[in-house]
């Protein structure tokens, strides 16, 4: 992304209206859609460093959301210790967590479709030992007290979600930036672009992708210190569900891959797709069926992701000014 | 373009769709409300899991508090406010706890008056802790969980049973069984989900059994879900215990019963606790596998006449009547009983009512509701056999159909 | 308590046997679609379902055995996925690999939610005439559908075999695996033999979703429990290798059933992904894979 002045105001804008939307929009009920749509958008930026920047696409994301949930909870439930603090535990066990699996991984050399199901098979592991461990609950799960205050990172209004998930949306989006104009990020996307070359220039892709990956980590579990939160219950299943890991990548390819902002519209989009065809139909499942389908369309036409849209739009403007 | 703005493909035209995007949202509104078809109705929003792994039940569910709305209007509506008729709000928590208390909010926000859910406890916890912030009265129509109703929260009820009522009713009505046979049973072994359905009943039950001089010998926790339950066939066939005692969800409890059945493992009973897959289809379809198994579940009561119709009428729509179409039925009617009392809509006067709700459910074998904490004093689970092809209450004796056939034949 | 477990060893090896052969026969199609195609067919839960449902209905109101329903069900997938493939998913994702993703995830979704729509979320089981006679070992009943099952698993591998060694169409398979230039240089229609290869995955679906109806239940969303075993099995029995789908079917049977005597059938789950792991780090082109 090139920082003209132009792109700054618009940022700030978009910044701007995102600050004041609690107070122009009086319904609880959007402010939590909003809630959501941000939370996804920030999960799906974490699979979009590895997967989209660096092209390392994984099956298995939600690990490190699980492990920070559980990480920031178990601090509570048996240490007393404070989520403000306890999120940055989630967030350390997440990026450790990517450190073991990125090494593991990496170092074996494995690549494309079977680094994504490496992913998977880690998640699952997660899941069933979680499910059979004392500490995290084991099957039960692991109950939180309802006691708003910053220090529990607990809020009794959705405005309080809604900033709270506001903020890790535009740190995930600073750290794509980041990405976007330094160094490191420009050494994972010649990996994404072509490994062999990349290394033959002397980049150290091991270290590259396990830093892409830990990166990932901690993006994730910070998400799940937030879920915990908010939702005052985890289980192995919610926890470690493939539902999310797949959800995270799905809003960063039909948004745009390995851009700032695709994950960010890719969630709006399909929060947006999804209500609708819920609202209009109320037979379960055939708005799903249409959710479904409109999936398989965008991804024909408009294969770079809806990003894509708009680079057309701005091609027919470039061949229309030259 | 350059090089490097090829890679990083431009983005600055993503601000505006984000910011139109956002004010799209504000101002066109998600939350358009299922627009209330009579002036000063009576809403209720019922959220179930409508889609996903829980979709029949929640069909099930839907159906009977429909169905109970119905009968509702038929009759008159609220007498007390005018006739005020009773509308259903649906809502669909996708089995998710973050879109159960997404659509409370949606519902808050369309006038609703009382919220009825949500099977799964994990998504009813949510949805009846996010109800309470606007003191919306919540009626958990099935959810086991105890600590449902262990929080304090004036706005929370609940008809039926919890795992912690029905572990004790399974004990007494085992040991009523037992005796009237000349307890020849000694052990029991326990086959359970790893969730906190599974896992939470069991523990109580383990409890509840030993006051009634019942040991547990064996209890075998299993995965969700599990493809293949030979070898715990064949550990229970090497632990002989008197009692087999499923505790699981439909899926695998068939699962279960046919594999015992191949695996000719021997026991006095079957004696499931929340036995998901123990219903008038189970017995149907699979008689010699079905044939006297015990479940102590949430029943109605065969002996009333409004229960004999209401099986009749759910039975000619084609379908199965499955406790989900009763207890939701019931839910219904404790809230509108609410209403009717408080005469109003107001929160406060509704929970209040509901607080101190005497209603008879003339279908249910339950004594008359009394609630403590949120839970109904009155709730009864029953012990059901299968006998001939039919399902019979075989325990307690003031509610019993038959005798029970224990040791099974 | 230990020696209590080893003495269900024996029938609990020979349990993990007979269901690994039907682990084997849904990894067979993923490991043809996989192998060849190189596409990771997130729909792959969901045509199994459907197959199963298919065998379900043919039983219920036809009265046909699930047995015999392979020779209905088994052709009518084939021509599903050859159709899938080749006015879907082939055209429509331009050969990029996270397109072929999402369209395939859509499929999923399209698939199990028109079951919920059609057939509703209730479970499903049969119970055919002999579901309960069973062969005596003494230490161990073998039912009869488990039997039939393995054997059916062991002959349609065979056939499968025999289908991509012997024929000229499995020669064409094996060459556009390895060489996709090269083979459309020699004259193959490219396309179509991925089509083909695709029908074929989804078909042997189709007999392993007849095999399972007898010995499971079917609802709008079973296909996924199967998903990820049969993944695991496809990377440790090699990709593309039928021997090694049979072969690893095997291996993920007895270690997930000796896993749960020893560990509980919660925590024994552990051994799966366990082996998953460690064949992806150690030799990730599986036990019949060629070195990469």
């Amino acid at each position: 992304m090139t920082f003209s002045l132009k792109t700054i105001l618009l940022i700030l804008l978009g910044l701007l209206i995102a600050i004041l939307a609690p107070f122009g929009i009086s319904s609880k009920f959007q402010l939590d859609v909003l809630t959501l749509i941000f939370f996804t958008a920030y999960i799906g930026q974490s699979w979009n460093i590895l997967g989209g920047y660096a092209g390392q696409f994984s099956f298995g994301g939600v690990m490190f959301f699980g492990t920070g949930a559980y990480t920031s909870s178990i601090l509570l439930t048996s240490f007393g210790v404070p989520p403000i603090i306890g999120i940055f535990a989630a967030i350390f066990m997440g990026a450790f967590l990517g450190l073991i699996v990125g090494y593991l991984s990496f170092r074996s050399g494995l690549r494309g479709s079977y680094f994504a199901l490496i992913t998977l098979a880690f998640a699952e592991l997660l899941r069933v030992l979680a499910n059979s461990v004392e500490f995290t609950g084991g099957g039960v799960g692991l109950f939180l007290t309802y006691a708003p205050g910053l220090h529990n990172l607990q809020f009794n209004s959705p405005t309080g979600f809604y900033y709270f998930s506001l903020i890790l949306l535009v740190i995930s989006l600073a750290i794509a930036m980041w990405l976007e104009r330094s160094r490191f990020g420009a050494q994972i996307v010649a990996i994404r672009e072509n490994e062999d070359a990349a290394e033959a220039l002397g980049i150290d892709t091991l270290k590259c992708k396990i830093y892409a990956i830990m990166i990932m980590g901690g993006m994730g579990g910070a998400a799940g210190t937030f879920y915990a939160q908010k939702y005052l219950y985890i289980d192995p299943p919610i926890a470690y569900s493939i539902a999310l890991s797949v959800e995270m990548l799905l809003v960063t390819i039909v948004g745009g891959m390995g851009t700032v902002f695709g994950p960010l519209i890719g969630s709006f989009f399909l929060h947006i797709v999804n209500e609708f065809a819920r609202h209009f139909i109320d037979t379960p499942g055939v708005s799903l069926i249409v959710y479904g389908f409109i999936l398989i369309l965008i991804i024909s036409f408009l294969p770079n992701g809806l990003v894509g849209l708009f680079d057309r739009v701005r091609k027919k403007k470039d061949d229309n000014d030259a | 373009m350059t090089k490097s703005q090829k890679l990083f493909a431009s983005s600055r035209r993503q601000f505006i769709g984000r910011a139109s995007a956002t004010f799209a949202l504000a101002s066109a509104g998600l939350s358009i409300p299922h627009i209330a078809k009579a002036a000063g109705a009576v809403k209720i929003g019922l959220i179930h899991p409508a889609t996903g792994w829980a979709a029949y039940p929640a069909a099930q569910l839907r159906y009977g508090a429909q169905m109970a709305i119905a009968d509702i209007n038929a009759a008159g509506g609220i007498k007390s406010m005018g006739g005020a008729p009773v509308e259903a709000m649906l809502g669909d928590s996708q089995a998710k706890p973050e879109i159960g208390a997404a659509e409370v909010e949606k519902m808050n926000e369309a006038g609703v008056n009382a919220i009825q859910g949500c099977y799964q406890s994990a998504v009813g916890l949510a949805a009846s802790a996010t109800a309470a912030k606007y003191n919306i009265p919540f009626s958990v129509d099935v959810g086991v969980s105890d600590k449902l109703v262990q929080r304090d929260l004036p706005n929370v009820f609940r008809m039926a049973d919890g795992y912690g009522r029905i572990a004790s009713d399974a004990s007494i009505n085992l040991a009523e069984i037992n005796k009237a046979a000349g307890s020849p049973a000694k052990t029991v072994a326990i086959v359970h989900e790893e969730s906190e359905f599974g896992t939470g009943t069991a523990k109580l039950v383990t409890q509840a059994l030993a006051e009634h001089g019942l040991t547990v010998i064996e209890t075998i926790k299993h995965a969700n879900p599990t493809r293949n339950f030979d070898n715990i066939a064949l550990r229970l066939k090497a632990a002989k215990p008197d009692i087999i005692m499923p505790i699981n969800y439909p899926g695998e409890y068939v699962l279960l019963a046919k594999t015992l059945r191949q695996q000719r493992v021997d026991f006095m009973a079957s004696y499931s606790v929340l036995g998901g897959g123990f219903n008038f289809k189970f017995v149907e379809e699979m008689p010699q596998i079905a044939e006297n198994m015990i479940d102590v579940n949430h029943w109605y009561n065969p002996s009333s006449a409004s229960g004999q119709a209401m099986r009749k009428r759910t039975e000619a729509d084609g379908k199965y009547f499955t406790f989900e179409v009763y207890c939701a039925y019931m839910s219904i009617l404790f809230l509108v009983d609410g209403f009717e009392r408080a005469g109003s809509t107001d929160k406060e006067a509704v929970n209040a009512a509901l607080a101190s709700s005497t209603l008879s459910v003339d279908f249910m074998p339950y004594g008359q509701t009394k609630m403590v904490n949120g839970q109904n004093m009155g709730s009864r689970a029953v012990a059901i056999q299968a006998q001939k092809g039919d399902v019979q209450i075989i325990a307690p004796s003031s509610y019993a159909t038959a005798t029970a056939i224990f040791p099974r034949s | 308590m230990f020696s209590d477990v080893l003495s269900l060893l024996p029938a609990g090896i020979i349990n993990g046997l007979m269901f690994g052969a039907i682990y084997a026969l849904v990894a067979l199609g993923l490991t043809l679609i996989y192998g060849v195609l190189h596409i990771i067919n997130f729909a792959h839960g969901a045509m199994l379902m459907l197959a199963m449902y298919m065998a379900y209905f043919l039983f219920k109101i036809l009265n046909i055995d699930p047995y015999v329903a392979i020779l209905i069900v088994t052709p009518i997938s084939f021509v599903f996925g050859y159709t899938i493939y080749r006015w879907g998913i082939g055209k429509l994702s331009g050969g990029r690999d996270q397109n072929i993703l999402l369209i395939t995830l859509g499929l999923s979704i399209i698939l199990e939610n028109s079951a919920l729509v059609f057939f509703t979320g209730d479970q499903q089981t049969i119970s055919l005439p002999y579901s309960y006679e069973a062969f005596d070992l003494g230490f161990l009943y073998l039912s009869y559908p488990k039997v039939i099952s393995f054997v059916a698993s062991l002959v349609i591998c065979l056939l499968l075999w025999m289908l991509m060694t012997l024929t000229d169409l499995g020669k064409a398979i094996r060459a556009v695996a390895k060489q996709r230039e090269g083979a459309r240089l020699v004259g193959i229609d490219v396309e179509h033999v991925f089509a083909i290869t695709f029908g074929i995955g989804v078909a042997c679906l189709g007999a392993a979703g007849c095999m399972l109806l007898p010995i499971f239940y079917v609802d709008p969303y079973t296909g996924n429990i199967f998903v990820i075993v049969a993944f695991t099995i496809v990377v440790l029995g090699g990709m593309g290798s039928i021997v090694g789908a049979l072969l690893g079917g095997f291996i993920i049977g007895i270690t997930e059933s000796v896993g749960g005597l020893i560990l509980g059938e919660s925590l024994g789950q552990v051994g799966i992904s366990l082996i998953f792991i460690l064949i992806l780090i150690f030799k990730p082109t599986g036990i019949f894979g060629s070195k990469v």
